[in-house]
């Protein structure tokens, strides 16, 4: 066993999330720049110049992208020859979320109680934590900072088998329609497809992390993601929603295995400040 | 370079009339932040028929709620927030002499008539420009319910703060006037 202590894990967790709130990855700037390009709408184009030169003064004086630093949503991959000592893993990432948030004037955005009393925890905690255990010795981090403008777009449907590909399509098109100007386009949208109700939102928010431009492995998976982005830029929604023919920036689907009765379809809808950070220990 | 309409708060019916749908604005002067909490507070007070921790007739409110300040910055990133949320609060304001609001997405069939009847704007900020909005806020001070944290009332002083026109006061929305043009 390699033992790793609870206070690397803490501190890998701050440094990810302070390097996600404030510096928006290259891919996904240079995306942006082709989209500038591309765009035909004045106003589209204004917006999107507002958008890059925002993303360059946040990386330059490390402040955040966005007000909205969104909840801490950690993705996993826990070495099964990985030891923690010294103290307990879950406290460890929500210690690191903390200083992250505290020290880094990022916003505490966490609610205790949904429904009632809605007090704020003050701290940015409890994180959203999935972890899956994986050969080897090693911890690995992506860490990503979403927020609830885009979160809340978000769209689950229990597709029958018979629906096809055609359903999927449609129902992912229609979620980007009805959010329109809402999640703050243009949009990364993030798919699952497949599992279970659960499993298939869990996989379309990490999907959102995959490199921009990057398609499915799996070519007729790919295809559909072409085709359901150039549908989606069709809608003439654009840039902050005010018109245009960038209304995504990329669409990722990642599919699992389901039940010989179902096809789940979950989209989860990221705003053009996709921040995520990756790290080992 | 498109054109840039600059105007000062607060506002009366005259700067109003002016603003069409679509023009780019820089604002100069005092606004107020309000979200969810923020307006919720305000709203029960209407009802109760008692009075507002903020003088609101002419005045602007941005939705926003602000990441905390870098030490040497008057203001946290401060893009805006999601409008809808603020929309069954917002013609009881507009009612008492509320002149624009500053957000980002849709508004309800309710608040874009209110808007008409009492002469209001609704501005867009772009979202996720949090560090470059912030730039033009000068001063920031806590102004009512300061327990609510980032969702305490505020008073910005701002200089140039870079708005579009997103619904102006004869319900011009540039939200679906825009689009159809672009769709294929």
């Amino acid at each position: 066993m390699r033992k790793i202590k609870a206070n690397q894990i803490k501190d890998k967790v701050k440094e990810l999330f302070l390097k996600a709130n404030y510096h928006i990855d290259q891919d996904l700037m240079q995306r942006l720049e082709d989209a500038l390009k591309e765009e035909t709408s004045p106003i589209g184009k204004s917006v999107l110049n507002m958008i890059i030169e925002n993303n360059q003064i946040a990386s330059s004086e490390e402040i955040a992208i966005c007000q909205d630093t969104g909840l801490a949503v950690l993705f996993i991959e826990l070495g099964q020859e990985a030891q923690i000592t010294d103290g307990d893993f879950t406290k460890a990432i929500n210690q690191g979320v903390k200083e992250a948030y505290e020290e880094g004037y990022l916003r505490k955005s966490v609610v205790d109680d949904p429904v009632f009393e809605r007090k704020n925890t003050k701290t940015n905690t409890p994180a959203i934590i999935y972890t899956d255990i994986i050969p080897g010795d090693k911890i690995k981090f992506l860490v990503m900072p979403k927020g609830f403008g885009s979160e809340n777009m978000s769209a689950l449907e229990m597709l029958k088998p018979a629906d096809g590909p055609e359903g999927i399509v449609k129902f992912i098109v229609e979620t980007v329609r009805k959010a329109g100007p809402n999640p703050c386009p243009p949009t990364i949208i993030g798919v699952g497809i497949g599992g279970t109700a659960d499993r298939a939102m869990v996989i379309a928010k990490k999907a959102i992390a995959r490199e921009i431009g990057c398609h499915n492995k799996n070519e007729k998976y790919a295809l559909m993601e072409r085709k359901i982005l150039t549908k989606i830029n069709n809608l003439g929604i654009g840039p902050a929603g005010l018109g245009g023919n960038v209304t995504s920036l990329a669409v990722h689907i990642e599919y699992l295995p389901t039940h010989i009765a179902g096809m789940p379809v979950a989209v989860n809808v990221c705003c053009h400040a996709a921040r995520h950070a990756e790290g080992i220990l | 370079m498109r054109n840039i309409i600059k105007i000062t708060t607060p506002l009366n019916d005259e700067k109003i009339i002016n603003l069409k749908a679509g023009d780019f604005v820089n604002i100069t002067g005092y606004i107020y932040t309000g979200r969810d909490a923020a307006h919720k507070r305000l709203f029960d007070l209407i009802k109760k028929g008692l009075e507002l921790p903020i003088e609101i007739k002419g005045q602007v409110i941005y939705y926003v709620g602000p990441a905390p300040a870098k030490p040497g910055y008057p203001c946290g990133s401060a893009g805006p927030t999601t409008s809808y949320r603020m929309d069954p609060y917002t013609p009881a304001l507009l009612d008492l002499g509320l002149k624009g609001t500053i957000g980002k997405g849709l508004r309800s069939k309710k608040v874009i008539e209110s808007m008409k009847k009492n002469k209001a704007i609704y501005f867009g900020a772009v979202g996720g420009a949090a560090a470059l909005i912030a730039r033009s806020i000068k001063k920031s001070e806590v102004i009512a319910y300061e327990d609510l944290g980032a969702e305490a009332i505020h008073r910005y002083y701002v200089e140039d703060f870079p708005v579009i026109v997103i619904i102006d006061c004869q319900s011009n929305n540039l939200y679906e006037t825009e689009p159809p043009k672009y769709k294929k």
